[in-house]
């Protein structure tokens, strides 16, 4: 049986009708590049592609390995192959009409700013702190114009409460609980780690939508 | 006195760089924001920290 999806006309009217056309004309019209596609990246990844974002660029140098496959957006037989071709081809199958730009790199401080110049908002969704920190300070320092939302402790079984969304300074935002390290915690939980993914995600389209934590 | 993530602490006068030698954070896995604007880590050392100013350090964890 031959199963045609929706036209994108079908497709727009529907997000539309469910967000409101002055939204996701924001949301379709907007670039956002997430920085890591691990347990962060590629929940942050589909939550996007669901809510119409019209174009991603997706980074991360690594492939899929079955350690990861509790937590993130990959499927059994993807193990192997590079995070950016299995993030993109799941995306596809979720939101055929978006636009998808990946780079099977590591971020440096050499190439992040040819990599994300044409975002408008990049997501940090590494799991090393000092990466972290160096795409923070980078995007602020180089990149000032760009938002980041920044992740910081996520790791872990403690209350799913205590993941928020904190407003730094006018581009920058962290989620997490800030404290939780997977070093001292020992594991990362996909509940836990998605609800961080989804901070990260949710603050992006409040950002789009122009509705600005105080 | 100079707010530090919402502390206020009596280091006007003191380098970004001196403040950070007090205490646990490690200057790789931290951003340091000064009034809202990003402090490079090239300027810690010459970075003045001034009566009234408003400091926020985000420290970094692992995990992800």
């Amino acid at each position: 049986m031959v199963k045609l999806i929706p036209t994108q006309e079908e497709w727009y009217k529907a997000l539309a009708e469910r967000h409101g056309e002055d939204i996701q004309k924001k949301f379709t019209s907007a670039t956002v590049a997430i920085c890591g596609l691990g347990g962060l990246g590629s929940n942050i990844a589909v939550a996007l592609a669901r809510a119409g974002v019209g174009k991603l660029i997706l980074i991360d140098f690594d492939k899929v390995d079955i350690s990861n496959l509790h937590r993130q957006q990959y499927k059994a037989n993807q193990i192997g192959v590079n995070k950016t071709d299995a993030l993109a081809h799941n995306l596809y199958e979720i939101a055929p009409y978006i636009a998808i730009e990946t780079h099977c790199v590591r971020i440096t401080e050499n190439n992040a700013k040819k990599l994300l110049e044409s975002a408008d908002i990049i997501c940090e969704a590494f799991d090393d702190a000092e990466a972290k920190a160096m795409l923070t300070n980078l995007v602020l320092e180089k990149m000032p114009s760009k938002y980041i939302i920044a992740s910081s402790g996520m790791a872990g079984m403690g209350s799913a409460n205590v993941i928020k969304t904190r407003r730094v300074s006018k581009k920058l935002y962290i989620c997490g609980d800030e404290v939780s390290d997977v070093k001292v915690e020992g594991s990362l939980i996909s509940s836990r780690v998605m609800i961080c993914a989804a901070h990260q995600a949710h603050t992006t389209l409040r950002i789009l939508a122009e509705q600005f934590e105080t | 006195m100079v707010k530090i993530n919402g502390e206020k602490l009596n280091i006007a006068g003191k380098t970004v760089a001196e403040y950070l030698a007090t205490t646990n954070y490690d200057p790789k896995r931290i951003a340091v924001e000064r009034n809202g604007d990003i402090v490079p880590k090239t300027q810690y050392d010459e970075t003045l920290l001034q009566d009234g100013d408003s400091v926020e350090v985000v420290s970094f964890v692992g995990g992800g």
